[in-house]
Order: C-alpha cells, then sequence, then structure tokens
C-alpha cells in the first residue's frame, strides 16, 4: 500500500512537472500586467483583443494551414510509401527504412541548414512554400511509422480473400486493407499536425521574410517581450484540442462498452 | 496488385526522400569543405579548435549529457510504474504525455522564467515552507532544467513501450529459477528493455546537443551552445561555410548515436518512441 | 500417507466478482505425475500459479513437507515451473538460460557446466549450449524451458499446458519423453492440461476440475470408467449420458426399457443419470437387444466406424469396428458391467456446474 502510494505521488510529481508551465500560461493569459513575473489582476481583455490583432491572427492562419497540408501531403505520400515499403524484400526495406529515420533521429537544426542551403543553392526563394516543404519532409516518416505497424498486423490473407471474392485489386485495396490500416493513418496524421505545429527550428531555418508561424513570431518577440494575446491565443489552442481529445476518448470507451456487449 | 508492381509505389516517395534528405546533407558536406571562393579546405572543422567554440561544444557536451542521464533517472521508474497500471485505454497515457506539445515549445520554455523567477511561483511556495529559495535562472542549472523539460517524453515513452512488451511470464520464471526482485530486474528487465532505453537517450541526448532556443531563452544572452554558435554563423554572421562545417563535427556525435540505435533497434522497425 | 508433499488446504482465490478456485483441498505425493484437468477458466491454471507463488490465495494455506509456504515468494519454493509459451529469456543463449537458476544459487563455473550437459542431455539436445533461442523450433525451445527447470533439482515440477503450441506428431512425442523424464528424475510432476487424451497417457492421478470446483479426482482408469458425474463423463471421452429411473438394485429403467446393471444402494424408483462408453454398446440383431431402433449415421473413423442409433426417442452413440448401414434395424445390448449409474446433481450450484458446460 505504502508502494503504491509512492508510485501514485511520483506520477503527480512528474506530469505536475510537465503541466506546470501550462498551467502558468494559462495564468498569464488572464494576467491584467504585461510582465511575466508579477500578477496584476484578473482580466480577459487579452482574449477580445486577440481578434484584433491582425499580425497574430495571421501567424495562426500560416501555422494551420502549413500543419494542415504538411500532414495531409505527407500522409498520402507516407502511406503509399508504406504500401510499397512493406512488399518489399529485406534489403531495400532496411536501406529505405533506415532513410526513413534519418530526419526523425538527426537534429533539428541539421535537418533546417541543411534544407535551407539547398533552396538558396537552387535559387529557390524561401517562401510559405519552402516552409511547407521541409515541413512535409520531417512529417513523412511519422507517418510511415504509424502506418507500417498496422500494415504487418494486416493479413495477407483478408486481401486474398477478397481477390477471391470477386473483388477487383483496387476495390480490394479500399474496402479491406485501407480500413485496416486507417486507425494507423489517422494517427500518423494527427502525429504529423502536431510536430508540423509545433516545429520552431527548422522553420527557423527555411522561412523567408515576411511570413511568420506562431513559432517564429514568438522567438522575436522573447526579447521585446511576449504580447499577453499570445498566451491567450495558446491557451485557447490548447483547451480546445484538450476538450476534442477528451470527447474523442469517451466515444473510443463508448465504443468498445457496446462491443463488450455484443460479445 | 503483385509486390513486383507494388513496391513502385515507393517511388515519389524515394524521389522526395532523395530531393530532401540526401541532397541537403551533400550540401552541408560541400559547403562544410570549401571556402567562399569554391575552394576545397579544412579549416571549417578547424575552427572548432577555437576556445571559444570549443567551450560552447564542452558545455554542450556537458549539459546534454547531464540532462539525458537525469531524464533517465526519471524516467525509468515512471515507465515501469505506468506498465503495472492496470487501465483499459492504455493509448490515453502515451497523449498525456504528448499533449503538452500542443501549447507552442518556446512559450513553455519561456513559462519557465516566470517559474523559476526569484519573486516567482517555485520560489513563493518554497518560502510558505521555509525551504532554502533557488535561483537558477540564466544559468546552466536553468537550461538543464529545459532540456529535462522538454524532452523527458521522448525518454518515458520508448522506455515505457518496451517494458510493456516484455512477457510477464518471463519475468516470472526468472523468480521461478530463483532470483529475488532485485536479481530479476538486472538480469531480465532491465537488459529486455535496453532497446527502449538507447533509443530514448539518442531521442534526448541529440536534441539537447544540439538545442540553441533552450539556451537562448533560459540562459539569457550569455551563455552560448555549439547550436547557438552555428545558428548565429547562420543567422547573423552569414557565414554558411564555417556554420556547415561546424555542424559537421556536430554530425559526428549525431552519428555515433545513430549507429547506437540501429545496433540495438534490429527487429523494431516501424516504432516510433 | 506417509509421503505427502504438498497439501493444499481450503485455498479460495477470486478476481473481483469471479470465483476462480472455491474452498479446494488438494495433496501431492512424492514422485508421482499428477495432472490437473478441465476446461478453461477451471481454475487449474490458477492452482499451478498457488502452487509456484505466483499468486496468493485469498483464504488457506500450502504446507511443503508440513510447513507453510503459503507466503514464500517463488523464488524461495523448492519448485519449478515449465511455463506455457516457455518463457525463455530470449537475450541469453541456450547455455545461460539453463545455467540461469544456478547462477543464482552462486554455483561453481564446473558445477554448472556438467548440469548443462547432464541437461542437455536429458532432453535429446547435446550440443545446443550456443545456440540462440530463437533459433530454435517450439518442440527444442519446451525442452530447453524444462532442461533451465529440472537443472534447480526441483522437489516438484509444475507443467502449464506445455504441449498446448506443439503439432500432434510432437505432442504425442514429448507425452512419451515426459513420462521418462520423470521417471528418472523421481520427482513429482504437476501437469495442467485441457486435453483429456494428454491426461490419460501420463497421469498417475487426474484431478478433474470445473468452475473453481474438484470434480473428481482418481487414476486415469477410474477417471474414465467411473466417471463420478455427467460433466466428468462428458469431459472424458465420448459417452452417452441419459437420465434414467433406478427401479431397484442391479436394475435400472432407460428410455422405458429394463437394463441390467451392477451398482446397488440407488434406492427404489429414484431418478439417475447413466453413463454409457460408446465402445461398450453391442449392435445385435433386433430381436437379442435390450432396445432396438435403426441406424442415423454412419462415419468411418479409421480405428472404428462411428454409428448413431435412434432408439426409444434418443441418438445413442456407438462405436465398433462392426459395420451397420444407415437404416438397419438394431437392437441395442449392453454388458452390465459397462453401465456406470450417477446420482443426479442434488443441489442447484451443482447443477449450474454441470449445466454449464
Amino acid at each position: 500500500m505504502v508502494k503504491k502510494t509512492a508510485q501514485r505521488f511520483y506520477i503527480i510529481l512528474i506530469l505536475l512537472f510537465l503541466y506546470a508551465p501550462i498551467i502558468t500560461l494559462v495564468g498569464l493569459s488572464f494576467n491584467q500586467s504585461k510582465s511575466i513575473s508579477r500578477w496584476g489582476g484578473f482580466t480577459t481583455k487579452w482574449y477580445t483583443s486577440l481578434f484584433e490583432n491582425d499580425a497574430i491572427l495571421s501567424a495562426l492562419y500560416t501555422t494551420l494551414t502549413i500543419a494542415f497540408f504538411s500532414a495531409f501531403i505527407a500522409t498520402i505520400i507516407g502511406t503509399i510509401a508504406s504500401i510499397a515499403i512493406n512488399s518489399m524484400k529485406r534489403l531495400p526495406r532496411t536501406i529505405l527504412l533506415g532513410i526513413t529515420n534519418i530526419p526523425m533521429l538527426n537534429a533539428d537544426i541539421v535537418t533546417g541548414i541543411s534544407l535551407m542551403l539547398l533552396f538558396i543553392g537552387l535559387h529557390y526563394t524561401l517562401s510559405f512554400s519552402s516552409v511547407l516543404i521541409a515541413h512535409i519532409t520531417f512529417n513523412i516518416p511519422y507517418v510511415i511509422l504509424s502506418v507500417m505497424p498496422k500494415l504487418k498486423q494486416t493479413s495477407r490473407n483478408t486481401y486474398e480473400a477478397a481477390l477471391d471474392l470477386g473483388a477487383s485489386q483496387l476495390y480490394a485495396f479500399f474496402k479491406v486493407v485501407l480500413p485496416d490500416i486507417f486507425p494507423g493513418i489517422l494517427s500518423g496524421f494527427l502525429l504529423a499536425f502536431t510536430m508540423s505545429l509545433d516545429d520552431f527550428v527548422i522553420t527557423h531555418f527555411t522561412k523567408g521574410p515576411g511570413i511568420d508561424t506562431l513559432s517564429t513570431k514568438i522567438y522575436t518577440e522573447v526579447r521585446k517581450g511576449i504580447k499577453p494575446e499570445m498566451y491567450a491565443l495558446s491557451s485557447l489552442l490548447f483547451v480546445t484540442v484538450l476538450i476534442l481529445l477528451i470527447l474523442l476518448n469517451r466515444r473510443t470507451n463508448k465504443d468498445k462498452a457496446t462491443d463488450f456487449t455484443k460479445k | 496488385m503483385n509486390n513486383k508492381r507494388k513496391k513502385y509505389l515507393a517511388f515519389p516517395y524515394v524521389l522526395w526522400m532523395a530531393a530532401f534528405i540526401i541532397i541537403p546533407l551533400f550540401m552541408i558536406i560541400y559547403y562544410g569543405l570549401t571556402n567562399r571562393n569554391r575552394q576545397f579546405t579544412f579549416e571549417n572543422l578547424t575552427i572548432i579548435a577555437e576556445p571559444s567554440n570549443l567551450k560552447a561544444l564542452w558545455l554542450s557536451l556537458k549539459l546534454s549529457t547531464l540532462s539525458t542521464i537525469l531524464c533517465l533517472i526519471l524516467a525509468y521508474p515512471l515507465a515501469s510504474i505506468l506498465t503495472k497500471i492496470k487501465m483499459k485505454n492504455k493509448s490515453i497515457l502515451v497523449f498525456i504525455f504528448i499533449l503538452p506539445m500542443w501549447m507552442n515549445f518556446l512559450l513553455r520554455t519561456l513559462a519557465w522564467q516566470t517559474l523559476l523567477d526569484k519573486n516567482g511561483v517555485i520560489n513563493t511556495v518554497l518560502t510558505f515552507f521555509h525551504l532554502p529559495l533557488i535561483n537558477i535562472i540564466n544559468t546552466p542549472g536553468a537550461i538543464i532544467l529545459g532540456m529535462v523539460y522538454n524532452f523527458l517524453p521522448f525518454m518515458i515513452l520508448p522506455i515505457y513501450n518496451t517494458l510493456s512488451k516484455i512477457d510477464s511470464s518471463v519475468v516470472d520464471a526468472a523468480r521461478d529459477l530463483g532470483a529475488n526482485e532485485f536479481q530479476t530486474f538486472l538480469r531480465i528487465t532491465f537488459p529486455l528493455s535496453l532497446p527502449g532505453v538507447i533509443s530514448g537517450i539518442t531521442m534526448v541526448f541529440v536534441p539537447a546537443l544540439t538545442t540553441f532556443v533552450i539556451s537562448d531563452i533560459l540562459g539569457g544572452s550569455k551563455i552560448l551552445l555549439i547550436g547557438n554558435v552555428i545558428e548565429q554563423e547562420f543567422k547573423y554572421a552569414n557565414n554558411w561555410h564555417t556554420g556547415s562545417g561546424l555542424s559537421l563535427v556536430l554530425m559526428v556525435f549525431i552519428l555515433i548515436s545513430m549507429a547506437l540505435v540501429s545496433k540495438y533497434d534490429k527487429e523494431s522497425e516501424g516504432n516510433i518512441w | 500417507m506417509a509421503n505427502k508433499l504438498i497439501d493444499l488446504i481450503s485455498i479460495s482465490k477470486s478476481y473481483g466478482n469471479n470465483i476462480i478456485l472455491d474452498d479446494m483441498n488438494l495433496y501431492l505425493n512424492e514422485n508421482k505425475f499428477l495432472t490437473l484437468l478441465g476446461p478453461s477458466g477451471c481454475g487449474k491454471t490458477t492452482t499451478l500459479r498457488i502452487l509456484g507463488g505466483f499468486e496468493t490465495p485469498d483464504k488457506g494455506q500450502i504446507l511443503f513437507e508440513g510447513r507453510d509456504i503459503t507466503a514464500l515468494p517463488p523464488n524461495q519454493r523448492n519448485l519449478n515451473t515449465v511455463f506455457q509459451k516457455y518463457a525463455l529469456f530470449h537475450h541469453m543463449t541456450v547455455a545461460e538460460n539453463i545455467a540461469f537458476g544456478l547462477k543464482i544459487k552462486k554455483k561453481s563455473k564446473a558445477y554448472i557446466n556438467d548440469k548443462i550437459k547432464y541437461a542437455l542431455k536429458l532432453v535429446n539436445l547435446d550440443d545446443y549450449e550456443n545456440r540462440t533461442t530463437e533459433s530454435l523450433s517450439g518442440g527444442q525451445q519446451q525442452r530447453i524451458a524444462i532442461a533451465r527447470a529440472i537443472v534447480n533439482e526441483p522437489r516438484v515440477l509444475l507443467l502449464d499446458e506445455p504441449l498446448g503450441a506443439l503439432d500432434l506428431k510432437l505432442r504425442q512425442d514429448m507425452q512419451y519423453e515426459l513420462i521418462r523424464l520423470k521417471n528418472e528424475l523421481g520427482i513429482t510432476f504437476v501437469y495442467v492440461t485441457h486435453d483429456q487424451e494428454e491426461a490419460l497417457t501420463m497421469s498417475d492421478t487426474i484431478v478433474v476440475m470445473n468452475q473453481g470446483y474438484i470434480q473428481q479426482i482418481g487414476s486415469p482408469e477410474d477417471i474414465y470408467n467411473e466417471p463420478v458425474n455427467a460433466f466428468v463423463a462428458d469431459f472424458i471421452g465420448e459417452s452417452n449420458i441419459i437420465p434414467a429411473i433406478m427401479l431397484e438394485d442391479k436394475l435400472v429403467n432407460i428410455l422405458g426399457a429394463n437394463f441390467p446393471c451392477v451398482d446397488e444402494g440407488f434406492g427404489h424408483n429414484k431418478p439417475v443419470d447413466v453413463v454409457i462408453r460408446p465402445e461398450d454398446i453391442d449392435l445385435v440383431p433386433p430381436e437379442q437387444g435390450l432396445l432396438t431402433g435403426h441406424v442415423t449415421s454412419l462415419i468411418f473413423k479409421g480405428v472404428h466406424y462411428e454409428m448413431e442409433v435412434m432408439a426409444n426417442g434418443r441418438e445413442w452413440l456407438v462405436h465398433s469396428t462392426d459395420l451397420s448401414p444407415v437404416g438397419k434395424e438394431v437392437g441395442i445390448f449392453v454388458d452390465p458391467f459397462d453401465i456406470q449409474i450417477m446420482n443426479k446433481p442434488e443441489s442447484e450450484d451443482e447443477q449450474a456446474v454441470v449445466l454449464s458446460e
């Protein structure tokens, strides 16, 4: 019992460590004072002024657009690649998966610099599209590594059974294989979206002047002082995701519960 | 579609990776080994020996090693407790550790300024309990804290994953053959979790070694890590050749960790953490 | 019972509302092959895990040569387990696996090497010391798991469905091998299985379990020939279980026809269950039978024919080397010795146990 209490306590301590900054930021979003170290009283004014701050809103728009499109394109390329890799022999498969690992294991700063050098070497203007390409590049591995395990679990036999029952190859793929690996594709997409949203370093090196994501905007503000609207926006984003996750979890739990009664 | 034709589906992916992973890496090598007049030179590499650069590299190695060790010490017990928890939906655990990423990483790091401030939350709590105050903001201590904070999930998740894959009957077997709990851990559980530990170590060590943001935000502007030096070469000095050369030096350490991973990670292809 | 080795006294165990074992009493003798037999969820594996020390009973006591070991952790018990899926240590070689227990006990190097050689010879895998466990087939892994357990010289070897993952031929070979091993080692084997044939082949004593209760304990012959209730009869081999009325001693009325039998002491006009093994039914010309009916199905099974005979409103399962074609009128005759009379379940609980199968 003592052991169990100690274990609980330890988990709570670590969670506190991980979530303390988040609680702090939510707190700061209601802080009347612009200082990050002084409490000036409670206010919700940052939440209203947020929607008048075009610079922040446009950074938000850029961030979400890049996150969505990079995750979407990476999901398509990654899923198709997974199917191909899964059917390969050992050696090419190992080589390809090794290459897939590079952007994940490599330092962000090296990935960012290398892409920047490539774009400049090709006289490709650093802009929205260069950031998008960079994000797709580091997102593809997350998709592949989410889809591959699902693909391995999927028995070849179900696909062959569909063919045997008269389905065309395309039909069999869309009606049998795809639904099977869909959870992997979805989690790959969500993971890619999250990674893109949270990225600063690679964007920092591949963006051109004039475009800003939330990350790069915050970075330029670090020295000057962060605008409190930024805390308000981040809190809103975080709470939205939190609520979505809770709802999603509720739903999957419910699904499981009904599954159980069916048995 | 038979396998022979299926593998051609990898074509767009192979093309993409070649264009945006492989060629860019060669760009770094090219810039790192040439000077502004496009002549071959080693001077971009040897510049690491300059005292200020050497100091930054040494500090980076020291801080990232320390924070990796701290992460391991904090994460292993946590992961092992998590595997023992009986829960219906275990995937929620992973969510709990990924969720903070939805709050911008720069802001989360910045929040530690507020928490660590002389009159900040932590010191207020410490004063309340009559404990000694901490004053580590703008010191290497704050940078270590920032590293541990940011990269801890990347240590927890791989260890948790390998631990939860260990067949409980193997642990039972060791107990059955006479091993006590500690011996079982030392000879069975820990060796079997080693792939997770190694992958956790690289996933913490590499970003910690190469960061320039955490030192920027929590170290004031006085403390320079090797990441800061490289970033400045690119963004302020506009000296891509020196920056690339220093990146190449940095990559030696990254390659060593990658080699370690691939050695221990033979068959786990297709698992992120 | 001078050589009572382990004694389980009033063991109960439940998980939440799920009762796994209810007030179970069982003892093991030295140098015996004891099998716990039953369907999944009957509590046999839990019993084994309680013996091994991996589970603590909610109530009850375990005595090892009279000493209470209920609270003793597995590493301090003088028995070893062969796990269902072998549970080999894949990060160690075959030799390291076998040496594991001995190294923990700080035995000398020479002793350990001798033991490894001896154990590998015993399981017919000489010269496999330096192989990796993953390079072995299922059967070989199983032998290593056994070798790893027996080098520790346990007094009792616990085996948890060890042959479940092997194919039929290999399973039969391993059955004989296990009997040989037990005789060579002279220790007690406690064997858990749901396979009645395995149990009948290898055991000195079979414990038939269902839903946390012991149904019957006895030699394979006892269990097969004289099942105490319908569950045991049904679980051990095929049988015809028919409700009947015991008219008086040595006479039972089955579906309206009178059959002489050898059982006594059930009283007059008492409802009972009758067990008749399919191979004990003789098909005779209609006029010589105690009952008449006609064959409704016929299947060739290799050693014998399996036939179903419809007689007095019931299908009778018959095994015979003589063929009677479908549709043929036959008489049914059963030797009095081959009729096994069982009491009807008395309490509702007992009824539930039987019916749920």
